[in-house]
């Protein structure tokens, strides 16, 4: 368990094994003693995440919500149906707008080691990868607009499988900046076409 | 640098020559591209004769596409240099294309009749991902020229690496096991691995081919009395069997379509089956290639390098299952699994009898236990999700009828008639139950799933490059996880669907020994 070589420590929030009540895979019924399990990846992204969720489903929302109201607008002779929708609209958005930013936050984990990229992501289905570090062929940041309105990096860290790439959303800049350098050096140490 | 002596090819100068097609091509390209515009050329002609100078605009027409065939010989050249591979070609806008040659994973040598009437072929040199429609495509060159071409482009590696140029010693291939291979051809060291027979035949109808061969019929059918107006009511046959049908009761003419269409279902798949399959032949050659060649009319060669090879598909579509047949496919790194029934040229085995499938997966393999090793089953949880998802998808049918008839009075027997998808849904879901497992074999991951299509999956377990282990809210209330193991190779990634959430992490710990240990707890 001591491999940690080249795992980058707590950057973010919260370094320690916080082994979150998230997502330990299934109803937890120990019925054997000596079960293998996955624990969860170390480290958790940065909390402004929260924050970025929470405007990118707004900004979603506001799509449907707009065309309701143009809707309405355009057949003011028989407004209850319209008007009803448009409540149930809203709600529907305000409970995704305001549990799926923190639901993820509790799932969205990722942990580096000197042989290994694991994360996990997700809020109702929910995905953890592994992909070994020999590997990996490019490790990639990306920031969209709203992301930087919080100061975040996307890290995608892809393999010579066109079905494998690693996505780790919503670090913030330094701690992106880091992992990015040492997967870059530890992917150098490996030969080979990595396929 | 060794120099490969016996079929006298010398590593590639440093300032390799441009190279031209065969101007024999000059007979073949117009002809070509006239049939390609056939169609075209028919329907100028049939609407410019309405209008009085058809014949003007089709001699048009031809004389356009002859002088383009003419352009592309003049304009297309090659060369093959230390590293690379180039085509140049284009006579407004030149283009260069380069290949990096270690990218090479496949070349395929192609022949229709008229190639072969005039000894030419057509090569197709396979770069994986990237694969663009043009690639790199050489159209025209002799048939030796292309034998050459493709030594050249493969089996430098192996050349390099053997140290005796002519190793005649027959069965022994690098690959390693060679089971019941019948030592053939002396000419380059090489075992066959498998031959088409003729009983093969047999399995044609049940490929279901003919399916496509009728759509594309009625397509062009269509087309063609679209655009140039013709209604087909005025052809006599067509008008015949339409009053025949209009005089017998609605069930007997609805039997006699179906039957109709049955027979040349049947008759289409079988001659389809030969026109592609015919002379079918996989050997291994010792330089390190799987070799396939086949085609009646139309050849075709495709060579794979089996360093690149990861695996091996054995797939059995329902029909075919029903009459003990199988087919078989490559998994090979940058050789995606195409369309069709040539499967996009990763092809080993077509449809053939089970036994011989499964024989020639396990000689490709160079390990017969994938194949036939016992599966563990996903248990009663993932049984219980086949069921619920094949039976929520046929439901709908039935109960959209319902709908029907409760708000739009639609007749009340439609839904009733429709509850039969429900036992045929169930049978299906627990065929896939039956099918549903998965094992670690040697070398190997084995997967198998699925009942219209039944696949078992043999992947090595070194073309695994990452895992995904993925639950919807539902499978982490059954407890149940889907197990996906990508890789570079084939589909890019293969599943093992609800595997119970105790045994997912022991199988990917086995399959990738010392990947998980960071990130295990035991307990």
């Amino acid at each position: 368990m001591t491999s940690d070589g080249g795992t980058i420590d707590g950057g973010t929030t919260d370094g320690g094994t916080t082994d979150g009540g998230t997502a330990d895979g299934g109803t937890a019924d120990g019925e054997a003693a000596s079960v293998m399990r996955l624990r969860p990846p170390r480290h958790r992204v940065s909390r402004r995440a929260i924050w970025y969720w929470t405007v990118r489903a707004a900004v979603g929302w506001l799509v449907p919500l707009a065309a309701q109201v143009v809707w309405l607008l355009s057949d003011l002779s028989n407004p209850a149906p319209h008007v009803l929708w448009l409540v149930v609209t809203v709600l529907v958005a305000a409970v995704h707008v305001v549990v799926m930013p923190q639901w993820r936050f509790r799932v969205h984990r990722w942990e580096t080691t000197a042989e290994a990229v694991y994360t996990q992501a997700g809020w109702l289905n929910q995905s953890r990868r592994i992909a070994p570090v020999s590997r990996i062929q490019t490790v990639d940041t990306a920031r969209g607009p709203i992301e930087q309105l919080f100061g975040l990096t996307n890290v995608t860290v892809t393999t010579a499988s066109a079905a494998g790439p690693l996505k780790i959303d919503g670090l913030d800049h330094e701690t992106a900046q880091r992992l990015v350098d040492e997967l870059t050096t530890t992917t150098q140490a490996h030969p080979g076409d990595a396929t | 640098m060794t120099v490969d002596a016996d079929s006298g090819i010398a590593p590639t100068a440093v300032a390799p020559q441009w190279r031209r097609l065969s101007p024999r091509m000059l007979a073949v390209h117009p002809v070509q591209e006239t049939l390609r515009a056939l169609p075209a050329l028919l329907i100028a002609f049939v609407a410019g004769r309405s209008s009085g100078n058809g014949g003007l605009w089709g001699l048009f027409g031809v004389v356009v596409t002859v002088g383009l065939g003419v352009l592309r010989w003049a304009t297309t050249s090659y060369r093959v240099g230390v590293d690379q591979v180039q085509v140049r070609r284009g006579f407004v806008r030149r283009r260069v294309l380069s290949i990096p040659r270690d990218r090479v994973r496949t070349v395929d040598i192609t022949a229709h009749p008229l190639h072969r009437l005039l000894g030419l072929v057509r090569i197709t040199v396979g770069t994986g991902q990237s694969d663009r429609k043009e690639g790199l495509r050489l159209d025209g060159l002799t048939a030796a020229e292309g034998d050459r071409l493709r030594v050249e482009l493969l089996h430098r590696g192996a050349a390099v690496a053997t140290v005796e140029p002519e190793a005649t010693t027959g069965s022994v291939a690098t690959g390693g096991v060679v089971a019941g291979g019948v030592a053939a051809a002396p000419a380059p060291a090489e075992t066959v691995l498998a031959s088409m027979r003729p009983g093969w035949v047999w399995y044609g109808p049940f490929t279901l081919s003919g399916l496509v061969t009728i759509g594309v019929v009625a397509g062009f059918v269509y087309r063609l009395a679209n655009e140039a107006h013709v209604n087909p009511g005025r052809f006599g046959p067509l008008r015949a069997i339409s009053h025949q049908l209009s005089r017998v009761p609605l069930g007997i003419a609805i039997g006699e379509v179906a039957l109709a269409v049955l027979v040349f279902v049947a008759v289409a798949s079988t001659v389809g089956y030969v026109v592609a399959f015919w002379g079918f032949r996989l050997s291994r050659q010792d330089t390190g290639t799987l070799h396939m060649t086949r085609g009646l009319l139309t050849t075709r060669a495709t060579t794979i390098e089996e360093r690149r090879l990861r695996g091996v598909e054995l797939s059995e579509p329902l029909l075919l299952r029903a009459v003990g047949g199988a087919r078989c496919i490559a998994i090979a790194t940058g050789l995606r699994v195409g369309r069709g029934a040539e499967r996009g040229g990763t092809l080993l085995l077509p449809p053939a009898p089970r036994a011989e499938a499964i024989r020639v997966a396990a000689d490709v393999l160079g390990d017969p236990h994938p194949l036939t090793v016992e599966l563990t089953g996903h248990g009663l949880r993932a049984a219980r999700r086949r069921y619920l998802r094949a039976l929520e998808v046929a439901a709908v049918l039935p109960a959209g009828l319902a709908l029907l008839w409760w708000l739009a009075g639609w007749p009340g027997w439609a839904p009733l008639v429709a509850l039969v998808v429900l036992p045929v849904a169930a049978a299906l879901a627990a065929d896939r139950v039956r099918s549903l497992g998965h094992a670690i074999s040697g070398g190997h991951l084995v997967v198998r799933q699925g009942s219209v299509v039944r696949r078992r999956y043999a992947l090595a377990r070194e073309g695994i490059i990452g895992w995904h282990l993925r639950q919807s809210i539902f499978q982490r209330r059954a407890g149940v996880v889907t197990v996906i193991a990508t890789t570079a190779a084939g589909r890019q990634h293969y599943s093992l669907l609800d595997v119970p959430v105790d045994l997912s992490v022991p199988v990917v710990a086995e399959a990738t020994p010392g990947l998980l240990d960071p990130f295990l707890i035991v307990g």
